[in-house]
């Protein structure tokens, strides 16, 4: 089937087959690879893109349930070279290791903070308990997300 | 993990899923928003051959007051049912539920029709409903009907839904509610409950319910029946496993499940205010 998606804020349409998950298709087909794929079981995060401005897992949603809709990968953040407030926090704070949570986890926190712009650390931890990180730098992720929060309001 | 090919049908309308249903028979799946049905086509333990996406529904999508109930469409989402100001005031324990079940990635897709639908006896809103006393309403080629939710999970994984029917809404009457707990006792953030209880007091209505305890959802009637009869919170909890047949598995053996359940309903119970 053909499905058409605004990834990035580009149209983008491409041939597949309906049982296609859309992290397959992103990476695959739109050739867009900064999305990881981790557990394929909805259970690290490792995939989470935003659909129409909400984040999901996005190895549990076929590419079909979201054609005609708007997604936003971590490639579509930055603005040329200026870096997303979230990932530049994520630079400053040191909230990463190995990096390959990251980009599942910055797309995450960004979701969060659209929900709720001022939250508490406790609230930042709940609010990415969808997102395992396998180095267990949870600390400074919790620390780059509450700086960024800061520095947004 | 890929699931098996299928054909997809996206539905415009609740008539047009339903005679989809209707022409498919047993081999076409309702999709919602995929978190519980997707998972097991990965896995190849669902290999439908038609999926019917429902997801775009929006009409189904709300949650209203409709006098003696609150009406809750059967498409609204966790995340909808979560941040529901009418829903946070007059359903307290289903609107705190909802933000317990997985976290906000599947919280944005999940629906509450398709976990009710999906009857499986780990999640958190079917023993939600069961204790609130809610019903839910079906909708086939010959119309509606509503099923008590007492009488809607019939076995693991298995609903009194026939394969021809949409689940379109989710009633759940307003009680005058003197107290509610939800517990769901789990090893990491996102899991499903090793054991749950959804409790609620009201006037006129004492809801206890348990959450993977057996092959379905169930009401502790045991527990029930003691908090009506006049038992503290101790005692009623020792019912706990009345009528109950945990399964065991790498989490917690039968053993463990029952302990869990006896004090979690001893603290859904005392949270709820009783002493």
């Amino acid at each position: 089937m053909q499905i058409t998606l605004t990834v990035n804020g580009v149209e983008r349409t491409a041939e597949a087959e309906p049982r296609t998950l859309l992290v397959y298709f992103l990476r695959e087909q739109l050739g867009l690879t900064g999305t990881n794929i981790g557990c394929d079981t909805s259970s690290c995060g490792a995939c989470t893109v935003h659909v129409d401005g909400e984040s999901v897992k996005s190895c549990t949603m076929l590419a079909a349930q979201a054609d005609g809709l708007s997604v936003t990968t971590i490639e579509g953040l930055a603005d040329g070279d200026e870096l997303h407030p979230m990932q530049k926090s994520f630079q400053e704070n040191h909230g990463l290791q190995c990096g390959y949570c990251t980009p599942g986890m910055v797309m995450a926190a960004v979701s969060l903070l659209d929900e709720n712009p001022s939250p508490t650390e406790q609230e930042v931890r709940l609010g990415l308990e969808g997102n395992l990180c396998r180095c267990t730098g949870y600390h400074n992720i919790v620390k780059a997300v509450l700086a960024a929060a800061e520095a947004g309001s | 993990m890929i699931p098996a090919a299928f054909d997809y049908q996206r539905a415009d309308s609740a008539e047009e899923a339903i005679a989809l249903l209707t022409e498919h028979g047993d081999e076409a799946k309702l999709l919602a928003g995929g978190h519980s049905l997707l998972p097991m086509m990965k896995l190849r333990l669902a290999v439908p051959s038609v999926l019917v996406d429902v997801g775009r529904l929006d009409d189904l999508r709300y949650v209203r007051d409709a006098g003696d109930h609150i009406a809750i469409g059967a498409l609204t989402r966790h995340r909808d049912l979560e941040t529901d100001p009418l829903l946070a005031e007059a359903v307290p324990l289903l609107s705190h539920a909802a933000g317990e079940v997985g976290d906000p990635q599947v919280r944005h897709r999940g629906t509450l029709g398709g976990s009710l639908a999906h009857a499986d006896p780990a999640s958190d809103l079917p023993a939600v409903l069961l204790a609130l006393g809610g019903s839910l309403v079906a909708k086939g080629p010959n119309g509606e009907r509503e099923i008590a939710a007492t009488d809607f999970f019939t076995g693991f994984l298995e609903s009194a839904l026939e394969p021809d029917e949409l689940l379109t809404e989710v009633r759940v009457p307003k009680l005058d509610t003197l107290g509610w707990s939800f517990q769901k006792f789990n090893r990491r953030a996102q899991d499903w409950a090793i054991v749950g209880v959804a409790a609620v007091r009201a006037e006129g209505h004492t809801g206890v319910a348990l959450v993977n305890m057996g092959s379905t959802p169930l009401v502790a009637s045991g527990v029930v029946d003691a908090v009506n009869g006049g038992s503290n919170a101790s005692e009623a909890a020792e019912r706990a496993t009345e009528g109950t047949e945990p399964q065991g598995d790498i989490n917690a053996s039968p053993e463990y499940r029952e302990h869990l359940a006896r004090v979690l309903v001893r603290r859904a119970l005392e949270e709820s205010g009783l002493s």
